[in-house]
């Protein structure tokens, strides 16, 4: 089978210890937190780092709780973790729409919420997720702890804005009552990466939308986002039509590019029936029309 | 490095390249070479091992990284001489035809009855679905996750 | 359900399998298991390109590399004069390039290295300067008059023509066609796919240089062909070569041809003076080894106003890539595929198969095909629908109206098939009462009206097949692969204490031979099965034959067992006579003994004659004693286990997801030796022919890369893909197998594909969708209802 080329290995006692070796290996060293994007590539040799900094004993960087209006996850915190959490579950029924169709179960209990994230793979389902609830993402570096909105963490394919000797830690999500969310994909196949998906997160004020948050992957969307179609939506009535209305526009701000999971066109069109679909049942939930 | 993992129940401590991938460790290193490996891109899940009692990927993960871990292999879920439930399913519902995927089959099987006795066939159908077989379109293999939950194995009686 | 059934001791019934004690345990040996002392670890440098001139290689910085030992590249074979390699279609292939590579993946040099982790890096490090030459990726411009030679390595070669074959009357057909009320065509691709089972191919080739005897452990389902290929071509003497097929993790007819790295571990084992081992990993293996299919196919179907087929014609592009390395019987280079006629009573058919050269990795008959029958049952069943269509018949009427009656049998087929037995309509009926055909009809129906009054429902589809397969090859005045006749030997001995061993050519790779053949010998001498033990997949302990795959193993091998045990049967008589002290024809075989007519009292097991063979007792002239036999089998027909199939999908226009919600497969294969594994072989082809219609597929790009080259690209269904399986059967026996068996490996693989495609495409009736190619992905289905269907076998732009 395919192996790695051969690199240095450091296993990291703290977040201090893992920022201390990021900077002594300079930006050819990689994180490797759950590994199930990086070691592919790595056997592949489509990533040959120099050094891996090993973060899975920081235990204390996996855990998801509510502090205060937000909900935040540690950066290690498995997939599974993720899918099985009761309080994310109930405050975003999306990231369980999600986790259920990330991967597969096996990979799910090793594979990251954070390193996800860090990867930036375009088609990337968490990251869709988390632009739809606004999320935040805590990197920590040598001179301490920044917040990066999520919108603003992907510099574009397989990069983040993430200086080389920062770690991601923590990613908050603000809690707000009253909202709905969902998330809407479709695959080729069970573990596949989407042909397209999209997340939604609705509030509601009587039958119209105060406020809305759209999450888009696989379909060249600006930072994982639709700013444009959540903006049309508010203020709109809670309908079928308004929905396929922000769809279309959402789809519209989308680059899809053509490869083995279907032609643009096609791709642009799941943007719109998804969109519509996730904000549907984003819309439910927040009824109490659906779990 | 020198690594030291624990695989069904014994201590091994090993001197390897970091590079080194768990599923060599164990194939290699060990010779236990009941568990399998099927493609490069962490996609075929025949190469399933239990890591701190989760299955996992073997072939996506680095043995440095198993350092100070317990490991389960195929060839520890035998106890005492006396099959595991789901070994025995697997014979009794023929769920298996070639035997490559079922060493990791049966640890992620065992896995999911540990956590869930009574799983449904759709339960069944979603633990396994990392996990692809290319003889039996699984039907006997969600047969045999049955039979195994219907014959659990007798609790040790300890004198 | 299986599980429940009786599980005899003794002959036929779903007996536990023997081979699983080992695999549940995790102490199968597979290729990559076998470790010899101080072996070395082989790794292959392939291609980028899909064409282009070798310029230079170096390969200086690769055997500087402190753990490699020796680096081969085609110079260094063509020394040896094994640069190229015949193939089995009498043509010839690179082993490893020295003029022009031809595909992408192609092997370009060998790596031999102390361990696997340096022999990749040693890849890394050979500079290989290429001259990129244009492409030949589309098999419809393969023949165009600017197209590049692929072969230029031929002189006789100035185009990238491979043959013409022809089967059928076409002035007969022409004629039906030119008076027929209904003529329907369409364009059919079966698109390139392939086997992928969970192992790869490898080789570990020890050469001992004492002896001279060279060992080779193989992923092999024909490792009898495989050591006198070995002969032949590197000039070893035959009885100094030992293939050992080892557990096998799948096959599916791709471990059937020798690839190139299973000669360079051999080389390289000569050179090293060590023992190598290379295993390929599993992009090498779905970029270089056997493809499957890759047919272009042109169909038409001429039937009168009420729905009386007449006649059938098709003519065929077929993309073999750079070699034409195919494995089928010499006489019939498209394979089988003239058995393109199908189930139905027609009076002309005619088909015509160009092949032709592209820049693609060399193969086309692998996966469960029966030598092209996969693509003659898809084209005939998507006619046969089509048809109905056009006729605004059901489908299954209009099958049941056209299926063969079972007076017709045998039945000598307008290609010149003679098919052995069958009840058709019995088994299409059996598979309308299981599926509730009607009432799933009356569904559809609703589905469309709740869908017309704006109800968001998933639009239904209902899909038929019907299949009749030709396998056990074959009758060596008909068949042969390189020349060697597909007969196959078996050898049975009975030990004294009514053990027995059972040696024979065929082996599994994971059909379960060690326990059904066991049963056949059990079932004609009376041993338990436990007592029976199969010898395969070793050339120094089996007797010859030409190895699993065509569904061949039970019809061919299966009978050879059969036939052997019976003639140690009749040796037993023998036996038991001089012990009773009665004539031979005073015995009679009742209740597993030879008993005297007429007094039960007097009888012998075979453990008694067994014993008495062994011992003192005095046996009549000419009979030496001992209980063994062998013998070559040669089958007098192909056998033709047929069946129906039914498949119910629900289809997301707005999304084009396709969800298989019920399958149900009604097989006749004749007798089941085991029926629990007979239903494990049906389940595992209805899967693949889930992945055919759905997923997977291996496309090319304008450059000629390979989009399939992995499994995260390449896609297998999993367990939440596949319908819980609903099989039914018949039995109808062969008459000229010993025991009626027919085989059914390959069954499900080549009946299944149609049903599915067939269910999508009656769902998108609404749409006025007649056709769309496989694999029907979430993108195709969606593509077909706009009106601009995809070409599965391009990369998407």
């Amino acid at each position: 089978m395919q192996v790695p080329a051969p690199f240095a290995y450091e296993r990291a006692t703290s977040v201090e210890h893992a920022i201390e070796l990021l900077s002594r290996h300079g930006p050819e060293a990689r994180v490797v937190a759950g590994g199930h994007s990086l070691i592919p590539m790595m056997k592949l040799r489509l990533a040959q780092p120099d050094a891996l900094i090993d973060i899975n004993n920081l235990s204390d960087l996996s855990y998801i709780r509510v502090e205060g209006d937000q909900l935040l996850i540690g950066a290690l915190t498995r997939h599974a973790d993720l899918l099985d959490s009761a309080v994310a579950g109930e405050h975003f029924p999306i990231f369980r729409d999600a986790e259920q169709v990330i991967a597969d179960p096996v990979v799910r209990n090793f594979g990251t919420v954070g390193g996800s994230l860090c990867q930036a793979d375009p088609a990337e389902d968490l990251s869709a997720a988390f632009a739809a609830v606004g999320a935040s993402v805590v990197a920590r570096g040598p001179n301490g702890s920044r917040t990066i909105d999520v919108r603003q963490l992907h510099a574009g394919p397989y990069e983040t804005v993430l200086e080389p000797n920062e770690l991601l830690v923590e990613i908050r999500v603000p809690i707000r009552p009253g909202g709905g969310s969902a998330y809407e994909k479709v695959e080729r196949r069970v573990g596949d990466y989407p042909v397209a998906a999209a997340g939604a997160v609705v509030w509601l004020d009587g039958d119209t939308v105060a406020e809305a948050g759209i999450g888009l992957t696989a379909v060249g969307a600006e930072h994982f986002a639709a700013p444009e179609a959540e903006t049309a939506l508010r203020g709109r009535p809670a309908t079928d039509d308004s929905f396929a209305e922000a769809g279309r526009i959402a789809a519209q701000h989308c680059h899809p590019q053509p490869d083995q999971r279907g032609p643009a066109e096609y791709k642009r069109q799941l943007a719109v029936e998804l969109t519509t679909r996730a904000l549907r049942r984003a819309t439910a939930r927040a009824r109490g029309q659906e779990a | 490095m020198q690594i030291t993992v624990t695989v069904n129940g014994t201590a091994y401590t090993e001197e390897v390249e970091p590079r080194l991938l768990l599923v060599h460790f164990l194939r290699q290193t060990l010779g236990l070479t009941g568990t399998h490996w099927g493609c490069d891109t962490s996609n075929c899940g025949t190469c399933v091992v239990w890591f701190d009692g989760k299955p996992v990927k073997s072939c996506t993960m680095l043995a440095a990284m198993a350092d100070g871990h317990e490991i389960r292999t195929v060839e520890g879920l035998e106890r005492d001489g006396a099959l595991d439930p789901v070994q025995q399913g697997f014979m009794e519902c023929h769920g298996l035809q070639c035997g490559f995927c079922t060493p990791g089959m049966m640890m992620t099987a065992r896995s999911l009855l540990d956590t869930n006795p009574d799983p449904s066939d759709d339960e069944i159908r979603e633990a396994i679905s990392g996990q692809l077989c290319r003889c039996t379109g699984y039907e006997n293999i969600v047969r045999a996750v049955r039979w195994a939950a219907e014959h659990p194995a007798q609790e040790e009686v300890t004198t | 359900m299986t599980v429940t059934e009786e599980r005899p001791t003794v002959g036929f019934g779903s007996t536990l399998r023997k081979e699983d004690v080992r695999f549940v345990r995790g102490k199968g040996t597979y290729v990559d298991d076998v470790n010899l002392p101080g072996m070395l670890h082989g790794a292959m440098l392939r291609s980028p390109f899909a064409h282009a001139r070798i310029v230079s290689i170096d390969t200086s910085a690769a055997e500087a590399h402190p753990g490699v030992k020796a680096v081969i590249t085609g110079e260094t074979l063509a020394g040896l004069n094994l640069a190229w390699m015949p193939t089995l279609s009498y043509d010839t292939q690179a082993v490893l390039a020295t003029d022009k590579v031809r595909f992408q993946g192609q092997e370009v040099a060998f790596v031999i290295a102390e361990d696997h982790y340096s022999a990749r890096d040693a890849l890394e490090l050979i500079e290989v300067e290429y001259e990129e030459l244009p492409v030949v990726v589309d098999a419809k411009k393969a023949l165009d008059a600017d197209a590049p030679v692929i072969r230029d390595d031929k002189e006789e070669q100035s185009n990238n023509h491979i043959y013409d074959w022809e089967a059928g009357d076409k002035a007969a057909t022409d004629e039906v066609f030119s008076s027929a009320d209904v003529v329907v065509a369409e364009d059919i691709l079966y698109p390139r796919t392939h086997p992928a089972p969970l192992e790869t191919c490898g080789a570990v080739a020890d050469m001992d240089k004492v002896t001279g005897k060279l060992t080779v452990w193989t992923t092999t389902q024909a490792p009898h062909a495989h050591r006198t290929v070995y002969a032949l071509v590197a000039g070893l003497p035959e009885h100094k070569i030992r293939i050992i097929s080892p557990d096998i993790g799948g096959g599916f007819g791709g471990k059937v041809g020798i690839y190139p790295g299973y000669v360079l571990a051999i080389v390289g084992s000569i050179v090293a003076g060590k023992p190598v081992k290379w295993v390929e990993d599993r992009s090498e293996h779905l970029m270089s080894t056997a493809f499957a299919r890759d047919y272009h196919m042109r169909g038409e179907i001429a039937a009168t106003r009420d729905g009386k087929i007449l006649g059938l014609r098709v003519n065929t592009l077929a993309d073999h890539g750079a070699f034409h390395s195919t494995a089928q019987p010499t006489k019939f280079p498209a394979g089988f595929f003239h058995v393109f006629t199908g189930s139905y009573d027609l009076q002309a058919a005619h088909c015509k198969v160009t092949a032709v050269y592209t820049n693609k990795a060399p193969g086309g008959v692998a996966y469960a095909c029966s030598f092209r029958i996969t693509e003659a049952v898809y084209l005939v069943e998507r006619m046969v629908e089509l048809l109905a269509r056009e006729l605004d018949m059901d489908p299954a009427e209009l099958r049941m109206k056209n299926l063969l009656r079972p007076e017709q049998f045998p039945y000598t087929t307008p290609t010149g098939w003679e098919y052995d037995s069958g009840d058709y309509q019995k088994t299409l009926t059996k598979a309308m009462e299981m599926a509730g055909y009607q009432q799933l009809r009356a569904e559809q129906a609703d589905r469309l009206r709740r869908r017309e009054q704006g109800e968001n429902v998933p639009l239904m589809g209902i899909g038929v097949s019907f299949f009749t397969e030709a396998v056990g090859a074959g009758p060596r005045k008909h068949m042969d692969i390189l020349g060697l006749g597909m007969a196959d030997g078996a050898e049975l001995r009975v030990h004294p204490t009514g053990k027995a061993v059972l040696r024979i050519s065929v082996q599994t790779q994971g059909q379960g031979h060690e326990t059904t053949f066991a049963q056949i010998v059990g079932n004609e001498l009376g041993l338990p099965t436990e007592d029976i033990e199969v010898v395969h997949g070793d050339t120094d302990q089996t007797p010859f034959g030409l190895g699993t795959y065509g569904s061949r193993s039970t019809p061919v091998s299966g009978a050879a067992t059969a036939v052997v045990a019976r003639k140690v049967r009749e040796r037993a008589r023998i036996v038991a006579a001089a012990m009773l002290e009665v004539s031979t024809d005073d015995l009679e075989w009742q209740e597993n003994r030879w008993q005297v007519r007429g007094d039960p009292e007097k009888a012998k097991t075979i453990q008694e004659i067994a014993l008495a063979a062994h011992s003192s007792l005095e046996l009549p002239e000419g009979i030496e004693g001992h209980l063994d036999a062998t013998t070559v089998y040669n089958p007098p027909n192909l056998t033709y286990p047929f069946g129906a199939y039914i498949c119910v999908v629900d289809v997301d226009p707005d999304t084009g997801q396709v969800h298989l919600r019920r399958f149900i497969a009604v097989d006749d294969c004749g007798v089941r030796i085991n029926p629990m594994i007979v239903e494990g072989q049906i389940h595992g082809g209805l899967a693949d022919g889930v992945g055919m219609a759905l997923m997977q597929v291996m496309a090319f790009d304008a450059d000629g890369n390979h989009m399939g080259a992995n499994f995260m690209d390449y896609l297998l269904p999993t367990a939440k893909e596949c319908p819980s399986w609903e099989l039914g059967e018949t039995v109808t026996p062969s008459p000229h197998h010993p025991i009626g068996a027919k085989g059914v490996g390959e069954s499900a693989t080549v009946g299944s594909p149609a049903a599915i495609v067939n269910a999508v495409m009656d769902a998108l009736k609404p749409y006025g969708v007649r056709h769309a190619d496989m694999p029907l992905s979430p993108a195709a289905v969606w593509s077909a209802i706009q009106g601009r269907p995809l070409r599965t076998d391009l990369a998407i732009t």
